[in-house]
């Protein structure tokens, strides 16, 4: 792997990390619009309001940049940083098509990617606790709790399908996968994707951003471009659930067209999962907070086991 | 017979089902709304109606509505005659910020001098601009729209039941002489 090979790996994975998230909440504004019988966006850019996303963010860019007064500066001004530039580094290890269609091959890729992502709370709660406002704070605080309990119903599924790929590389499992899988890991899926939701604190498990109740939780004193980088970092990890639920449990590129075509699959059942999560988003309502951590600790992690016992059994049914 | 989660997956037919119906939202600007008959837009003035009755002003409850006038007397007809005297309207004035457009200067004036107009674009940017002194309020008479029709068995209206009672009449004793002359000849 020479240089000019790195370098236009980083700069597509930087492409598709700046792209296909507005791809993602252009679709949700409209998804959502029709789905209430409304329209949407109509005028920017013109056409159903295509740039609506790209006057947002100039929107964003032009207002001012305000830290608290009691706030902890420097943590406060870092934590967009440091919840957005984790999926980033997960995108690089995610494989788009078969033989090296991807930002960078890891051996442990799985391990990698759930780790990574696990870093993303961190930013949350910097940024809850250095807001120096009791929502943020609160924010902060649920989104922890979330986060810890939902991170190991979401390792549990991806550890079943280690198990039955025996590997934890990412392009290894794929090029594993066949077609009985969906029937044979369809738990370990749910629980994947329903937690990676609660990781996203999605609706219906946003009830640390519960705009309703504590404002928008960590982000409640943030403005401007930095406020702009924490919806980004929402959108990006709609795209990385999407596109590792993909990956792990609806075989990634394998699909009835030839190899060379593989991206399109990965990039079709991506799409498709994102619109399941915005499709959920606009039907259900949110969790309390007790009832998220019971549906947590007393659904998705039995589940999970179940999902795991299931597939030791059938892996060494068939060996 | 229901499963659990059937609710959940009746709510997601329901959103689905939502999306793939046409959108109810009618794009304001560039699409203007039909209005139903009778809409409160805005309160045009017929000044020629106006006799300076005072009714409408002192019925206004938010006394929204300025009126000035001045009496002429006309000159006699006939020198046994008294002169008459007349009210001129020398302003007229509807403050639509105060304005709660109930509709009761309408419905109380005499003389059909005010009627409701359904044009509603004439937001300003500064509130004084909001008082439509009588030339902008004669203006919106010409947005007046024509009376919805009766509804086919309704009753006749009163002045039209009144005239045709006195045409009958008049036409029946016309038509009473018309036969003693016959009985004449």
């Amino acid at each position: 792997m020479n240089l000019f090979d790195t370098v236009l790996r980083c700069v597509a994975t930087l492409v598709v990390f700046l792209t296909l998230p507005l791809v993602i909440g252009q679709t949700e504004h409209k998804v959502m619009a029709h789905m209430q019988g409304r329209l949407g966006p109509m005028y920017a850019g013109g056409f159903h309001g295509w740039a609506q996303l790209i006057a947002d963010g100039v929107k964003f860019a032009q207002k001012e940049d305000i830290v608290p007064a009691g706030a902890d500066r420097r943590i406060f001004q870092l934590a967009p940083a440091v919840s957005l530039l984790p999926y980033l580094f997960v995108l690089l290890a995610i494989p788009v098509g078969p033989d090296g269609f991807v930002g960078q091959a890891i051996d442990a890729g799985l391990f990698f990617v759930l780790a990574v992502m696990g870093v993303g709370v961190i930013g949350k709660l910097m940024a809850g606790w250095a807001s120096a406002n009791k929502f943020s704070l609160l924010g902060g605080l649920r989104t922890a709790a979330q986060l810890m309990s939902y991170e190991l119903p979401m390792v549990l599924a991806a550890a079943s399908v280690a198990m039955a790929a025996g590997t934890l590389s990412l392009p290894g499992i794929v090029d594993a996968w066949q077609w009985y899988w969906i029937p044979w890991q369809i738990i370990g899926a749910f629980v994947f994707f329903t937690a990676g939701l609660a990781e996203l604190q999605r609706p219906p498990f946003d009830m640390p951003v519960a705009d309703s109740e504590i404002i928008f939780g960590a982000y409640t004193e943030y403005t401007g471009l930095r406020f702009a980088l924490f919806l980004l970092s929402e959108y990006v990890g709609i795209l990385v659930v999407s596109a590792l639920t993909a990956v792990l449990f609806l075989g990634g590129w394998h699909g009835p067209l030839p190899d060379q075509l593989g991206w399109l699959w990965t990039l079709l059942k991506t799409f498709a999962l994102a619109f399941v999560v915005i499709w959920l988003r606009v039907t259900y309502p949110r969790l309390r907070e007790d009832q998220l951590m019971r549906f947590a600790w007393t659904v998705l992690i039995p589940l999970a086991l179940v999902q795991l016992a299931l597939t030791g059994i059938i892996k060494v049914a068939i060996s | 017979m229901s499963f659990p989660g059937a609710g959940l997956a009746k709510g997601l037919a329901v959103t689905l089902r939502t999306m793939t119906r046409k959108t109810v939202t009618a794009q304001y600007p560039d699409a203007q709304p039909s209005l139903p008959p009778r809409s409160r837009g805005v309160i045009a003035l017929l000044e020629e109606n106006c006799t300076v009755c005072m009714l409408c002003a002192r019925e206004c409850p938010d006394w929204c509505i300025y009126i000035d006038s001045h009496k002429e007397t006309l000159p006699a007809a006939d020198p046994n005659a008294r002169a008459r005297t007349r009210n001129v309207l020398d302003r007229f004035a509807i403050d639509f910020s105060l304005c709660m457009y109930c509709g009761i200067c309408i419905e109380v004036c005499p003389f059909d001098a005010l009627f409701w107009s359904p044009e509603f674009e004439y937001a300003e940017t500064d509130i004084l601009e909001l008082t439509h002194e009588r030339d902008r309020l004669r203006e919106w008479m010409w947005t007046v729209p024509v009376p919805p029709a009766l509804d086919p068995a309704a009753e006749e209206p009163k002045e039209i039941a009144s005239a045709r009672k006195a045409a009958d009449k008049l036409a029946a004793a016309a038509a009473a002489a018309l036969e003693q002359g016959g009985d004449a000849q």
